[in-house]
């Protein structure tokens, strides 16, 4: 398992187009399942930059704080759906613009 | 060869987000997303992280993927919810987030020039992974520990209440 | 006699007892309590006056420092000369006299216990008042005074007019107790000493006739002097005043209070003699006062104003004698006066008293079978007051206005307008004495007064006929005055003034020779009767000059325009609070577009300091 030689620039510039990717459907989507999923396509692109930098050193940090982002994103997800369960309840949508009821 | 099946996983990767976050069905946008994180996992594995490799495939396409299809079966949103789906997705909807996006994008871009390197290719084993885990970074894994004890207590807290109500109403 | 500090310290605790039983004790006890003390006093007086006769030394007595700050030591000390001695025997006599007749005349009140709290409270004030040895204990007693005539001007504060007539009388003497304040402020500076002895001895040093410091300190004196004694341009707190009980009219706004200007001048007329032209002023407002006075009650209905502005007239006279240097004969007028006006206020409150409250004169008249004491006391008192030859007034008055016509220069004219007054004063009194006890009965009485009453009124009596006859122990107080030596002429012309008052009344409201209604039916006659019974409307130019722009000054601070510059602030900042509110929309997805919009800021201030 040796020898892949790409340009880092190349993953970097891979994981930030997931990134943005992920932003854009943060905020174009109003449903909060997709946008659950948009955040979790950011976390896995930031993994993914991370995972890039520990191949590079060939060092093992990297994949650890791919294992850190991994259990962030399952707690988030976890917490996460709780409240979509929640809302659906009180709501009785899961649009998000309908839910502003913290408007100021 | 390695490099070429590195693009083909990357486009893929790519491909299946893009698609994800344009369904309007929320199971068809999940599978893509699962499509997209196995791709991902691949390119994992090419870069010499087979231990993450194996991780993203396992907890990632596995484990949280299957929380979001037990919500999308509880809320059993449905042919409706597809309709309006499409509705919102409508064209000057894109506008200000895709600028937005891109201009950032083009900011990473630019950033990136600085740092011209390469992966190095070596493979980096899940024993030397443990290893640094439970070693300097043994603090790391009692935080993250904690951060999935509160994200059970809480998801178990909001998800309860839910069920215990429906059972009511029923 | 040692037991000098007992004097003012009888009443003041009889006060303290009667104020601590909060109103539960017997009447009888709260009587005897009341006046007992003040005759006490009066015992105690008597023996003074008798040991202050048979040696007439000056007594000093230091009881304790009252407070040391720096140089400023004031004592509670008490200097007693002749002055003194003649003041003390008034306050006292003439006040137990009225407690006395108190008793009967409050007996059916059930605030009694409050009432003789507060008369021997002003007592003990009073006292302090002229036997002080120095001017903040003086100031002290002042004030003291000052408090009691409050609470007794609005004894009855159940009715709101009273009420106001109450702080009417406190604001507007404040007035002229602020000037006084200020006086005692510049005696202290200029001088070192607010003890009065030393303090003339000091200012006689310092001082020559005519600086300008002597005329400022007397003349702020002279406004605390003003302020009391109820002269212009402060006079207007007195004929309210009668709002309250009538005793309290007879001891506190004839006899004694108001009494108080002139013996604080007479007191410090060491001061005076330094600045001459505050001692003309005093002359010159005594006798505008006095004539003033004199008109305003021609025209009253009302029975105790009558008696209320003709003690502003009299204590215009006082003021006369002490503007002219006839210090003597001032205090010998205040002694009579308060004889006479005390009988006359008992005798009105015993009218008032045995006619169920009534006060309008034209509904009272033939009284005179009727209540024969009280008819006989008021005639006696009038006489007095009218100054008719051999009555105690009359020597007094006369003293006052031979002193005047002295005075070289202005001195025939200050004698012109005080015989003027004097004829009014005939009219007034007599046209009281001829209203109310002579012609038909509008009212019946409906009781006699009984011994308690009479008692005091038989006393007074006596008093008013033959005080002329007293000699008071004032030639070592006052430098002594030049024995008036006017022309025979001067003295008919005095003598008889009066008596042409007394014909013009008898003339005008009991033989009904002159009609009095085609006087005041003429539009100038129904003027000047309406600008008399309203006091020359001074009221009204006051309210008009003074409380309106005050009143219109608070209700606009009211709205406090300072505050509008913080509430502008607070107006700012809720506005900011509005605008800023709109942003925060409550919806998720903007509150991100906003987050990314700050990212793609910070990333490209970033990148731009990398580079």
């Amino acid at each position: 398992m040796s020898g892949l030689q790409i340009p880092m620039e190349h993953v970097l510039a891979l994981a930030g187009l997931l990134f943005s990717c992920g932003l854009m459907g943060l905020m174009l989507r109003r449903n909060i399942i997709f946008m659950l999923m948009s955040l979790e396509v950011m976390l896995n692109a930031v993994a993914l930059a991370f995972v890039a930098a520990g191949a590079q050193w060939g060092q093992a940090d990297g994949q650890i704080i791919f294992l850190l982002i991994l259990s962030v994103a399952a707690a988030e997800v976890a917490v996460g759906l709780g409240l979509v369960l929640q809302i659906q309840r009180r709501f009785k949508t899961l649009d998000m613009d309908q839910a502003r009821r913290l408007r100021g | 060869m390695m490099a070429t099946l590195f693009y083909l996983a990357a486009f893929i990767a790519l491909l299946a987000t893009g698609l994800a976050l344009t369904r309007t069905n929320a199971a068809h946008a999940l599978i893509y997303l699962i499509v997209s994180l196995l791709a991902v996992a691949v390119l994992f594995f090419l870069m010499g992280a087979p231990f993450a490799a194996a991780l993203e495939i396992v907890i990632y396409a596995g484990a949280i993927m299957v929380l979001f299809v037990f919500v999308i079966m509880m809320l059993n949103v449905g042919q409706e919810g597809i309709e309006r789906e499409r509705e919102w997705l409508s064209a000057r909807n894109w506008v200000v987030p895709g600028v937005l996006a891109a201009i950032l994008l083009l900011e990473l871009l630019l950033a990136l020039r600085a740092a011209p390197a390469t992966t190095s290719g070596v493979a980096v084993t899940p024993k030397e992974v443990g290893l640094a885990l439970f070693g300097p970074y043994v603090l790391a894994v009692e935080i993250a520990s904690m951060l999935l004890l509160a994200g059970l207590v809480g998801a178990y807290h909001l998800g309860r209440r839910f069920i215990v109500r429906r059972e009511r109403r029923r | 006699m040692a037991g000098v500090w007992l004097i003012p310290l009888l009443p003041l605790a009889s006060a303290l007892l009667l104020i601590l039983s909060t109103g539960k004790m017997p009447r009888q006890l709260v009587a005897l309590l009341g006046a007992g003390s003040v005759g006490l006093a009066a015992i105690c007086v008597a023996l003074l006056a008798r040991d202050f006769l048979a040696d007439g030394e000056v007594r000093q007595l230091t009881l304790w420092t009252w407070l040391a700050v720096g140089e400023f030591t004031p004592r509670i000390a008490f200097y007693i000369d002749g002055l003194t001695v003649v003041m003390m025997s008034v306050i006292t006599g003439v006040g137990f006299l009225i407690h006395l007749y108190s008793i009967e005349f409050m007996w059916d009140d059930e605030s009694i216990c409050r009432y003789f709290a507060y008369m021997n409270l002003f007592v003990a004030a009073m006292l302090v008042l002229v036997m002080a040895d120095n001017l903040l204990l003086l100031y002290l007693g002042w004030e003291g005074v000052g408090l009691c005539s409050y609470l007794l001007v609005g004894f009855w504060y159940r009715d709101p007019a009273n009420g106001r007539a109450a702080r009417k009388a406190f604001i507007v003497t404040r007035v002229g107790d602020t000037a006084m304040a200020l006086g005692l402020f510049l005696l202290f500076t200029e001088l070192g000493t607010l003890d009065i002895q030393p303090m003339l001895v000091a200012a006689n040093s310092h001082w020559q006739v005519g600086d300008s410091l002597p005329i400022l300190a007397t003349a702020l004196l002279l406004g605390g002097a003003v302020g009391k004694s109820a002269q212009l341009p402060l006079h207007t707190w007195l004929p309210d005043a009668m709002a309250g009980p009538t005793p309290v009219s007879a001891l506190i706004h004839a006899a004694t209070m108001v009494t108080a200007g002139v013996y604080l001048i007479a007191r410090t007329f060491g001061l005076f003699l330094l600045a001459p032209p505050t001692q003309e002023a005093v002359a010159w407002i005594g006798l505008l006062t006095l004539l003033l006075a004199a008109f305003a009650a021609l025209a009253q209905s009302d029975i105790k104003r009558i008696l209320a502005y003709s003690t502003i007239s009299q204590i215009g006279y006082m003021f006369l004698a002490l503007g002219v240097g006839a210090y003597a004969s001032g205090i010998f007028h205040l002694v009579t006066h308060a004889f006479f006006k005390a009988l006359l206020f008992l005798a009105a409150g015993a009218v008032i008293h045995c006619l169920h409250h009534e006060h309008n004169i034209f509904r009272m008249g033939g009284l005179r079978t009727r209540l024969p004491v009280i008819f006989w006391s008021f005639l006696i008192g009038s006489a007095a007051l009218a100054a008719l030859p051999f009555t105690s007034g009359f020597y007094s008055k006369d003293a006052i206005l031979l002193s005047a016509w002295e005075i070289p220069g202005i001195g025939p004219w200050l004698w012109a307008g005080g015989l003027l007054g004097a004829m009014l004063t005939g009219i007034y009194s007599f046209r009281l004495v001829f209203v109310v006890f002579f012609g038909s009965a509008h009212t019946e009485p409906d009781r006699q007064p009984g011994w308690k009453m009479a008692t005091p009124l038989i006393v007074l009596c006596v008093l008013s006929l033959l005080g002329g006859l007293l000699v008071l122990p004032l030639s070592g107080v006052f430098p002594p005055a030049a024995h008036p030596a006017a022309s025979h002429a001067v003295e008919y012309i005095s003598i008889g003034t009066p008596l042409l008052g007394l014909l013009l009344a008898y003339l005008l409201f009991l033989g009904r020779q002159l009609s009095i209604d085609t006087l005041a039916d003429g539009p100038l006659g129904r003027g000047l009767s309406d600008l008399w019974l309203k006091g020359w409307r001074i009221d009204q130019l006051y309210d008009a000059v003074w409380v309106r722009p005050y009143l219109g000054l608070s209700h606009w601070w009211r709205n406090e325009p300072v505050d509008r510059i913080y509430n502008a602030l607070v107006s700012l900042c809720q506005w900011a609070h509005h605008r800023l509110c709109a942003l925060q929309t409550g919806q998720l997805r903007w509150y991100a577009t906003s987050m990314v919009f700050g990212l793609v800021l910070l990333v490209a201030i970033m990148l731009r300091n990398a580079t």
